[in-house]
């Protein structure tokens, strides 16, 4: 018996249909995929040429070079500092301003005075080389200086110079 | 409402996918992690959606079938509003316009309407059919496009340098509630929200949960994972932010590198987030690419202007008119019919 | 006809769906809720595969020893040659908003219904054979081989969807059920599935030229008493051609407007309306059915049936067509005859001879819908037109599937509405114009034998109506489709609605002034008019 069913199937073989097939629309199907590609390759290309500095935070200001080198430490560990110092800055505020205390006790058992400007900007009084360096990498902008000094930049320069 | 196999797979997926990159990237396999994994799915991603879109586009449009959702263009003095030609497009320009309102504002998921049969004495038979409209698919669906969209745009600030223009302002608009530290982004919240309601709803709507297969919980777990470590790295578990910059910048640049001290949770992170790109185009989530094909809202209403040409049409079998008239033919003479060939005498 | 089931029963029904999952449930085919299966001779007319007798009710359907191979390669071969079946497949999200839209479910509660489901049915087999996580996975990426059952799943459930569209409206992305319900009975089709209803329509179609299987002659016999008929009620004598050549148009309507009331009343209103206008047309033997019942089982039946429309226009050497009030026929003649057997470069540029309008939408096709023609006759002020004679009608309009969603054709039966008509209510918003609800038996499905699942899918249709009966009094629902006409009597009957069904050119004929007519004192269906006294009557006679 002669299979009718695939009659379909055969006449279109002989208008040559599953021969090569080709891409319908091809037009706006390209420009589809293109500007897929460009969304995708976005960064890609929006870097392309340029050599990505890998910030590189400066802990050498004369504060701190003052310290004998066993005391160069922060109020925490480097590795809990580069994660959480936005969030230690937080509680300082929150402590400082809500309760009142001052006082904090470094991993090292060293007693600090919890303030942004008169402890850590002491020995980080490089704004650009330290906080602005890694802030600008990370795009970040913090609130710290909507209260505390109106142009860190400035205010570092000056610093720098009376440290000097 | 009991949840079935499907739901507790995709569950289970997720939560083993969780766990590759907590022993694996725990490990130290920083470099198959940060690296070798994220740049497979990327390419699988870009690679896999291509695929499917050369797929669908060897396949021909035989016929124009646009559902018609408005007036018809016909005769000069019939009114049409915006909406008409914009539901019912009678050219090229509209249906941009058609497919615009569609892909960006949902337009046919904001039609949506909630049947309820509800007891009714006064009718016979004891019920009357109402319609309500109802937009909570829609906002939710809204909600789910759009911060995702916010969240994914916010995170070129980690693959760019200098960080582009309007990614400043989308974080600041994002986050000028102020609340908590650092500050809450609400694309975040929403995200977040709109997952748990798209999922809430396969859970509680039994219509839903009969329907729902794995892999339409799949992609809610795997989305609600990545939010969760995103939410998690960002508001508690710390990361050094600095050092996950240079692991995306190096992927960004192709010039690759692991630097030390990353936690965990960003691997986590990074690991569902290449499991979603991987997955992405063998799954319903090609619906982003495939809604831009779909026939019935993206051609031109003008069927009997413009005739549509099927690349594969062939001749067919027919009964013609001669056939009909050596059947009939004294009949219809009978009858009074013109004939094409009389009878002879 | 089977029994079906009350009102008050048919209404009580659950939409939760039952705890099995649906893979594992079978479909009951019992009495009222199936077509029955078609004569073998049906299929040896047309050149059908495996024609053969056999019922729905038997366990084995008697199909061919490699029918698994043959639907596959089927199957395989409408992936490759429609975008929409694997574009429609790839991208449903499941995100339910077509559920609650189909008719059949409203009226059934029969998850496989939703037109979500009632596509998973066949997505399942796909994800099988054509994807990978289906073909590692199988069940639990919804995947599942293609059986036996799963064959007799489809049939019943494909058989249960009237190709409206309306599931496509609601869609986020468009997925269009009546593209997978088509395709899917070509896949039936392909092993010899089909029904009886619609086969028999076929083939009668193909062989003498309509659904109904009248020859020309005893077509022409038909419309000479509708001639009669309109002499009786009007005093005018109508004066069709048939099969004449030279001709200015060519007059397509469908089968169901000379088969029955009242769809012939409407067949009298376009007489009657031709004969007003002194216009140049012929009517043909051959391509004497608008209607297309190749469609609802494949493109290429369609195409079949649909070819005779434009040989017939360029036999008999018109200048265009003009088509008549029908719903699917207008799915056909809007969306596929041009591409299926156009170009109609042998027809021209379709003019009205009355008021000179040139129909520039219908600049390639040259195929004029009646609605079309007549709202630019009323524009033009060409036909003289007293309103008060239809003051015994309360009309409501029900816009026909197709008619609504593949054209867009709202506008123009509205507007000769309202200038023939003095009462006219719509039905609620969500169930006209692009929303409107199915009448429950299109695409084929008007059988008898299936009276329960009509009866169930036209429950939102006839609700609506109820509304406007009681809320306005209507007591005409007015259509442009012919199986409306046809099925719609019947539904509202069962639901207990005192609506009767008219055509709108019924209604224009109502309207219409003859110049020098007798005093008008009935109807087309011989009613006595509003304001007329009993005594004008029987001073006449």
């Amino acid at each position: 018996m002669v299979d009718k069913s695939n009659k379909v199937i055969n006449a279109l073989k002989e208008t040559g249909f599953f021969k090569p097939r080709k891409i319908y629309d091809g037009g706006k199907v390209i420009v589809g995929i293109i500007i897929l590609f460009a969304l995708v390759a976005f960064p890609l290309l929006y870097n392309m040429g340029k050599a990505a500095k890998v910030p590189d935070p400066k802990v050498n200001t004369p504060e701190i070079q003052k310290l004998p080198e066993k005391e160069r430490v922060c109020v925490e560990p480097k590795k809990y500092m580069t994660e959480n110092h936005m969030k230690l800055l937080n509680d300082w505020r929150d402590w400082v301003v809500r309760e009142g205390s001052r006082d904090y006790i470094g991993f090292t058992k060293k007693k600090y005075t919890m303030s942004l400007q008169n402890t850590c900007l002491e020995c980080h009084s490089n704004y650009d080389n330290f906080c602005n360096e890694c802030h600008k990498y990370a795009g970040i902008t913090p609130y710290c200086w909507s209260c505390h000094v109106e142009k860190p930049e400035e205010w570092a320069a000056g610093k720098l110079k009376e440290e000097k | 409402m009991g949840f079935n196999l499907a739901f507790y797979f995709s569950l289970f997926a997720v939560i083993a996918l969780v766990l590759v990159p907590l022993v694996g990237a725990g490990a130290g396999l920083h470099v198959i992690f940060g690296i070798v994994i994220p740049y497979l799915a990327g390419f699988t991603f870009l690679a896999g959606l291509i695929y499917r879109i050369v797929k669908w586009a060897r396949t021909p449009v035989p016929y124009r079938i646009p559902t018609t959702c408005g007036q018809n263009k016909s005769l000069p003095w019939i009114k049409r509003s915006l909406r008409d030609k914009l539901e019912n497009p009678e050219n090229t320009i509209y249906a941009i316009g058609r497919m615009a309102l569609e892909v960006l504002l949902f337009r046919s998921l904001f039609r949506n309407l909630r049947t309820e049969l509800r007891p009714w004495r006064e009718y016979p038979e004891g019920g009357r059919l109402i319609f309500w409209s109802t937009k909570w698919l829609w906002l939710g669906a809204i909600a789910f496009h759009y911060s995702f969209l916010t969240v994914l745009s916010r995170h070129l600030k980690f693959f760019t340098e200098p960080v582009p223009f309007f990614v400043p302002l989308l974080e600041s608009a994002d986050s000028f509630l102020q609340i908590y530290m650092p500050a809450v982004y609400m694309s975040g919240i929403a995200l977040l929200a709109a997952l748990i309601y798209l999922l809430g709803r396969r859970i509680v709507d039994p219509k839903l949960h009969y329907i729902s297969l794995a892999s339409d919980y799949f992609p809610l777990f795997l989305i609600l994972g990545i939010g969760i470590s995103g939410v998690l790295m960002r508001y508690f578990l710390k990361v050094d932010i600095v050092a996950v910059k240079e692991l995306a910048m190096g992927l960004a640049t192709f010039h690759p590198k692991v630097p030390e001290g990353i936690g965990v949770i960003f691997y986590i992170h990074l690991f569902l987030v290449s499991t979603l790109l991987a997955y992405f185009p063998f799954s319903k989530l090609v619906h982003m690419a495939g809604v831009f094909f779909s026939m019935t809202r993206n051609m031109a209403s003008n069927n009997r202007a413009i005739r549509h040409v099927n690349p594969w049409e062939y001749p067919v079998k027919v009964f013609s008119y001669m056939d009909q008239e050596d059947m009939y033919r004294k009949q219809m003479k009978t009858a009074g019919i013109p004939l094409e060939r009389d009878i002879e005498e | 006809m089977s029994e079906v089931p009350k009102p008050e029963e048919l209404i009580k029904k659950n939409y939760s769906p039952p705890e099995k999952p649906w893979m594992e449930t079978k479909p009951e085919f019992r009495e009222g809720r199936f077509c029955n299966a078609a004569n073998p001779k049906w299929l040896e007319t047309l050149d059908y595969p495996y024609a053969r007798s056999w019922s729905v009710t038997d366990e084995d359907w008697n199909l061919p020893e490699n029918w698994k191979d043959i639907v596959l390669e089927n199957m395989h071969d409408r992936l490759n040659r429609f975008r929409s079946l694997r574009l429609f497949f790839d991208i449903c999200v499941r995100c339910g908003a077509c559920a609650d839209k189909c008719h059949f479910f409203i009226g059934s509660g029969d998850p496989k219904n939703m037109p979500v489901l009632r596509a998973e049915l066949l997505r399942s087999v796909y994800r099988r054979y054509h994807t990978v996580a289906g073909k590692l996975l199988g069940k639990l990426a919804g995947a599942r081989e293609l059986t036996e059952d799963v064959l007799k799943e489809w049939f019943y459930y494909l058989y249960q969807c009237t190709e409206c569209r309306r599931c496509s409206v609601f869609c986020p992305y468009g997925i269009d059920m009546a593209e997978l319900t088509i395709l899917g009975r070509e896949l039936l089709s392909s092993v010899g599935i089909n029904t009886e209803w619609i086969m028999a329509s076929v083939g009668s179609c193909y062989k003498t030229g309509n659904h109904i299987g009248a020859p020309p002659h005893a077509f022409k016999d038909m419309i000479d008493f509708f001639c009669d008929e309109c002499e009786e009620v009007t005093g005018v004598r109508p004066r069709p051609s048939f099969n004449r050549k030279g001709a200015e148009i060519l007059f397509i309507a469908p089968s169901g407007d000379y088969f029955a009331d009242p769809g012939t009343y409407t067949f009298m209103g376009y007489l009657l309306l031709f004969d007003y206008l002194d216009l140049d047309y012929t009517i043909s033997g051959y391509a004497s059915e608008g209607g297309n019942f190749g469609y609802f089982i494949s493109h290429e039946m369609g195409k079949r049936l649909n070819y005779k429309i434009y040989s017939e226009a360029k036999r008999l050497g018109v200048k265009w067509i003009l088509g008549g009030e029908c719903g699917h026929m207008w799915r056909v003649l809007n969306q596929h005859m041009d591409t299926w057997n156009g170009p109609a470069d042998f027809l021209e540029e379709p003019v009205s001879p009355i008021t000179g309008t040139r129909f520039e939408n219908a600049k390639s096709t040259r195929t004029v819908h009646i609605c079309e023609f007549t709202a630019d006759l009323i524009k033009g002020n060409k036909l003289k037109l007293d309103k008060n004679r239809n003051d015994h009608i309360a009309l409501t309009y029900h816009d026909s599937c197709n008619p609504a969603r593949a054209m867009g054709i709202l506008e123009e039966p509205r507007y000769i509405i309202r200038n023939v008509c003095n009462n006219f209510y719509e039905m609620p918003e969500n169930t006209i114009r692009e929303n409107t609800f199915c009448c429950g038996s299109g695409s084929g499905l008007n059988a008898d034998e299936f009276l329960e699942v009509r009866m169930r899918g036209g429950l939102p249709r006839a609700n609506a109506v109820r509304y406007v009966h009681e809320k306005h009094g209507v007591n005409h629902l007015g259509c442009i489709c012919a199986i409306d006409r046809a099925i719609l009597p019947p539904l509202l009957e069962y639901w207990g609605i005192d609506v009767e069904l008219t055509g709108i050119h019924e209604m224009v004929a109502n309207a219409l002034v003859f110049p020098g007519e007798k005093k008008k004192t009935v109807d087309l269906r011989d009613r006595t008019l509003k304001g007329v006294k009993s005594e004008e009557i029987e001073e006449e006679e």
